[in-house]
């Protein structure tokens, strides 16, 4: 594969994991480990539930319009 | 600007006005749909990159030394400083649904023309600048929602209304949105099969995303939305097959079914349906709205509706009753002015934006995107037959329910259609009927099946594409039911928390059933009279939603006027405080002549004269059947006219509150407090645009960033 598809494709990815949510987690652990580089992160499984459930409590965040 | 530049624009500008050219002057011929294209393409480029830059620059005076909240409580999560091309995507996903599908198909009774006019000139004049001042105030306040800054701004009696503004749209919207799935269901197995399948498929998502492979979420869509063709697919099979009685409901049914899932849904964890329906929903809408896009082009339809109808004039169209003034502006809200909007624009949005400078791309520049989708939807409605679009949006009370009295009764509005024709469109996509099909989504889905099907698979896959139309539709309509109930329920439940303590906690399960029942039962009921009015339930429920959404509107840009005059921009008020004189203009007239007129076309307490005066007297007037229907026609009146009244009190309310605050803050200056965060300076370097220009690529470049922008690198010490 030449430099500029494999470029382009990454690219793609990183839009792709970015727009549906599924770069939060790394996000998230680099976001704790910039604070404090040993700081206890939560599992995979622990955060995307804690993330789906505090839709629970506050409906607002996902709303969508007409 | 350079004199290459100075060329370019003149060029857009005279591309544009061709377009406008060729679709205001043509009379009796039909129009190439790319003229519409080059009309509103033409001018939102022009709106964009002068009217927008004018807001952000000059009135706004957006900073971009200036830290958002995204960067000053970055706590990974809900605040973030995101890739504006991301956020860009996710803004336009929440705020572009099933709106702009409905309104711009009802309005094209009237013609092309003013619909179009409307949405263009709407959008760059009042949405766009909307929805980029909610976003630009919210972002300086740490993301407020729209109801915390009126009631900051303006005032607790101002903050009030607003918030049963919202509470009172909710239910509407809900319950027309839900009118428009139970018309495009009704007597269809292809459909109801279809979309009921989308159930256990957002269960199977729902599954593997807690449990199998938590959080991946793209390659979980691309097996539901492979799951949901197979649906389609399998839809026309059961419709041929002896399983079809079993999926042919009738519209009662229909609703009975959706009002179950509607409370269901709104109980049940949110990762069981709401999340992975989401999911779907957002990967089919920004699907299909590319693919509709690119069928366009290549198909490039002729609208064969003419530029401007009789019931313009007239005020007496089938698919709702008024006149163009104002009732073309209160049937196209989305795509042209939407208050929801502002919902979205003081909620997640401002909480990720990276730089002040991004609203213009983010605000106005969804907006224009939604507006565009708008114009497509324009497009579905206006090249398919004229007599078959006014057959399908015609309440069943005006065309019968034979193919012969249909086109009789077209033939009466002067389109020409013939029996044999309706029935050939309705064996096309496979439907037992497509008369009186209103709502919107029907005619949609016919327009769209018509483009696709020129690009894709000839008539042959006719059936195939409106019935993905359709799904496509039904399945962010269902999405916003359940996560509309949860927000009605939020907002109630801190209501009745007020009154019982028990109901602030949110998970206390019993306040969660109880205010749930309450929301669904609320929209059901509407959604029961919306079915069961024998003067047609679109016809009759539309203009109060679309009075609901711009009385939204008001609110924002009532908000917005105040803190332009508040933060001592009165010069640059009329940026949203002409907007806003529109939309108080349109919306009061509206209420004005749903409420008062004597026409019982329009006015619903004329309606309710009539019928009960035809009660006392012991006749039963068309088109109810009976008595019984006589009575529903009087309280369904009666009901629709206290809130078309209730709607405009609250927008004089706000008007009246904000007009207060601002008289004061132009008195006294110094009076004025603004809940402004104070400012910080920002260590973000990004492009403000979606492309980043020469000097921001230089400005990255320096700071070693790629294009998507990012925190400076602090040097170690």
């Amino acid at each position: 594969m030449s430099g500029g598809v494999r470029g382009a494709l990454a690219k793609a990815r990183y839009y792709v994991r970015e727009f549906s949510g599924e770069a939060a987690y790394d996000r998230y652990v680099a976001h704790a480990r910039s604070h404090d580089p040993d700081a206890e992160v939560m599992t995979r499984r622990a955060f995307e539930r804690a993330r789906t459930d505090a839709r629970e409590s506050d409906p607002r965040g996902g709303f969508r319009c007409c | 600007m350079t004199p290459k530049s100075i060329a370019v624009w003149v060029l857009v500008a005279l591309v544009g006005a061709a377009g406008w050219t060729v679709l205001a002057l043509s009379r009796g011929e039909e129009v190439s749909a790319a003229w519409m294209l080059a009309a509103a393409l033409g001018s939102y480029a022009i709106g964009y990159r002068f009217y927008a830059r004018f807001i952000a620059h000059r009135v706004l005076k957006v900073d971009k030394t200036r830290a958002t909240p995204a960067e000053r409580l970055d706590n990974g999560v809900d605040f973030h400083p995101t890739d504006r091309r991301v956020l860009f995507g996710h803004h336009f996903a929440a705020v572009a649904g099933a709106g702009p599908l409905v309104g711009p198909v009802l309005a094209a009774q009237m013609g092309y023309l003013p619909g179009t006019i409307w949405i263009v000139a709407g959008v760059i004049f009042a949405g766009a600048v909307q929805d980029m001042v909610t976003l630009f105030f919210s972002t300086r306040r740490d993301g407020r929602s729209l109801g915390q800054m009126a009631r900051d701004e303006i005032g607790p009696v101002g903050g009030a209304a607003a918030l049963v503004a919202v509470f009172a749209i909710m239910i509407i919207l809900l319950a027309v949105l839900a009118l428009v799935i139970v018309n495009a269901l009704a007597h269809s197995p292809w459909g109801v099969f279809s979309i009921g399948m989308t159930i256990p498929i957002a269960l199977f998502m729902g599954f593997y995303l807690r449990v199998l492979r938590p959080g991946r979420v793209t390659e979980v869509s691309v097996i539901g939305v492979v799951l949901l063709l197979l649906a389609i697919v399998a839809g026309g099979w059961v419709a041929e097959s002896s399983l079809a009685s079993t999926f042919t409901l009738e519209k009662e049914t229909l609703i009975i079914w959706m009002v179950a899932y509607g409370f269901v849904a709104s109980v049940l964890p949110v990762w069981m349906l709401l999340a992975p329906r989401d999911y779907l929903s957002t990967f089919m809408k920004i699907g299909t709205i590319a693919m509709l896009a690119l069928g366009v082009v290549i198909a490039m339809p002729t609208l064969r509706m003419p530029s401007v109808t009789e019931f313009a004039s007239r005020g007496d169209g089938p698919v709702f009753a008024g006149s163009m003034f104002p009732f073309v502006f209160i049937t196209i809200a989305c795509g042209a002015l939407s208050g929801f909007h502002a919902l979205v624009s003081s909620g997640t949005t401002p909480k990720m934006i990276q730089k002040e400078t991004q609203v213009r791309v983010i605000g106005y520049g969804s907006m224009l995107t939604e507006s565009f989708v708008a114009v497509m939807a324009m497009i579905c409605a206006t090249i398919i037959e004229p007599g078959l679009f006014f057959a399908v949006n015609s309440p069943a009370g005006v065309v019968g329910t034979t193919v012969q009295s249909a086109s009789q009764a077209v033939a009466d509005f002067g389109f020409a259609v013939s029996p044999e024709y309706l029935a050939q469109a309705a064996k096309d996509v496979e439907e037992s009927s497509l008369l009186s099909r209103t709502g919107g989504a029907p005619t949609f889905a016919l327009g769209m099946s018509e483009i696709f099907s020129a690009v894709v698979g000839g008539a042959g896959m006719k059936a195939f594409w409106y019935h993905f139309a359709i799904m496509f539709e039904a399945l962010f309509i269902l999405t916003t039911l359940d996560a509309g109930t949860r927000v009605g329920r939020f907002m109630l439940q801190d209501t009745l928390g007020n009154v019982h303590k028990s109901f602030k906690d949110v998970s206390w399960k019993p306040g969660v059933w109880l205010a749930s029942a309450l929301v669904v039962g609320a929209w059901g009921y509407f959604l029961w009279v919306g079915v069961k009015d024998p003067l047609g339930g679109i016809n009759q429920l539309f203009p109060l939603f679309g009075i609901a959404n711009q009385l939204l509107a008001a609110v924002a840009l009532a908000v917005c006027t105040t803190l332009l005059v508040k933060s001592g921009r009165l010069k640059w008020a009329w940026v949203t405080g002409v907007p806003l004189a529109w939309d108080v203009a349109v919306t009061l007239t509206a209420s004005y002549q749903k409420i008062f007129s004597d026409d019982v076309k329009v006015g619903f307490f004329a309606q309710r004269d009539k019928y009960r005066e035809g009660i006392e007297a012991g006749q039963v007037l068309k088109p109810a059947k009976n008595m019984d229907e006589m009575h529903t026609i009087v309280t369904n009146a009666t009901v629709d006219g206290v809130l078309s009244a209730l709607f405009a009190l609250l927008i004089l309310v706000v008007l009246l509150d904000a007009l207060r605050t601002c008289v004061k803050a132009v008195r006294n200056p110094a009076s004025a407090t603004l809940s402004e965060v104070p400012w910080t300076e920002s260590k973000i370097v990004a492009p403000a645009g979606l492309i980043a220009t020469r000097e921001e690529r230089a400005e990255l470049a320096a700071a070693g960033l790629e294009s998507g922008g990012g925190r400076v690198k602090e040097p170690v010490a």
